[in-house]
């Protein structure tokens, strides 16, 4: 029975580590469809405000961001210093909100439009008039969905 | 001629190649998401609608201020940030049946039964010139006091926290204690345009 006597041949199999490569590239892969590089550059500066009452954002994919607060350095000599709003990717005033909220309706699907929600992101020194000013633009448009951004602490 | 053997290509390396790239889009990858207040803003009043018709009884209403300064005021009189908790508390469960807090209104919850639920209402209202952070600051407590009346709600109900509730009984929960936070109408907006 020479198919159990061999014992002379009997060297430990290499690991095959070529699968590992497919298992990294798979996780790759994931981690690369995952991941949402900053779309938008920061034109303002956002410092948010602490809050140790926050829930986190259910869809982030509903979400539409207005930036407001101070521009950043090297936007300032051209929009000075007091506090600008952003929206996608340049200063806006606030009759632009309409259209904005407009076209990010326009972009979500029929059935999720009514979950859409506005984030607004503002910086902690920025003046709530310009603050309510965009509220009651949202309120004008109908977008009732708004979530204040903010940092959490204990 | 001998047979030509391609050589294999030594792929062990690509695993290492990889792991880099793995380990980038590791680090680059923002999973901590976005956290904040929520809030749902009333709808805009249509216009022939008349604005008081949805008049409240003064003793229900709590009236929290704040000023270009960022000083509150609940209510009639001067306080603090940090004691506008406990105010709330004791105006949303009015432990006392004083006749100046707001009156309960017993509620037939589904899957519970009637429960003496508030009728108080917190109107929120600011000035042009307050700062964000304070607003949050106030928001904050607010959100908070009707946090904790929830978790006492739950504690003595269910013996739990909040937030280890399950989905219908948190639903009983937010019906106990609803989230009455009035953003008021801008009272400056108008008067500025």
């Amino acid at each position: 029975m020479s198919r159990f006597g061999g014992s002379k041949n009997k060297e430990v199999p290499a690991i095959t580590s070529s699968s590992l490569s497919d298992i990294v590239f798979m996780l790759l892969f994931f981690f690369m469809v995952t991941t949402q590089l900053r779309e938008t550059e920061n034109k303002v500066i956002v410092k948010l405000p602490e809050a140790s009452e926050v829930v986190k954002l259910e869809r982030k994919d509903l979400a539409s961001y207005i930036n407001i607060g101070t521009p950043t350095k090297n936007y300032q000599a051209q929009f000075g210093t007091d506090a600008r709003i952003q929206l996608n990717d340049s200063f806006k005033s606030i009759d632009d909100i309409r259209d904005f909220i407009a076209a990010e309706r326009e972009s979500m699907s029929e059935g999720d439009r009514s979950f859409m929600q506005t984030v607004i992101r503002a910086d902690e020194d920025v003046r709530m008039g310009i603050i309510t000013d965009v509220k009651q633009e949202l309120r004008r448009c109908s977008a009732l969905k708004i979530m204040y951004a903010s940092r959490k602490t204990e | 001629m001998a047979k030509k053997k391609t050589p294999a290509i030594n792929s062990s390396s690509t695993a290492d190649i990889a792991f880099l790239l793995l380990c980038y889009f590791l680090m680059t990858t923002t999973m901590g998401s976005q956290t904040g207040l929520s809030r749902r803003l009333p709808p805009m009043p249509e216009k022939d609608q008349k604005v008081d018709d949805q008049k409240v009884n003064r003793r229900n209403i709590i009236i929290v201020k704040i000023n270009s300064a960022d000083r509150l005021l609940a209510g009639s009189e001067p306080i603090d940030v940090s004691q506008l908790k406990d105010k709330i508390r004791e105006f949303l469960t009015n432990p006392t049946n004083d006749p100046n807090l707001p009156e309960k209104e017993e509620i037939d919850i589904e899957g519970y039964g009637k429960y003496p639920v508030s009728k108080g209402v917190i109107s929120l209202q600011n000035d042009r010139g307050t700062s964000y952070h304070a607003y949050i600051a106030v928001q904050n407590e607010l959100v908070k006091a009707i946090n904790e009346l929830r978790d006492d709600f739950a504690f003595k109900n269910y013996g739990k926290p909040f937030i280890q509730l399950t989905e219908e009984q948190q639903d009983i929960a937010k019906k106990a204690i609803p989230q009455n936070i009035s953003e008021a109408e801008p009272k400056d907006v108008a008067k500025r345009r």
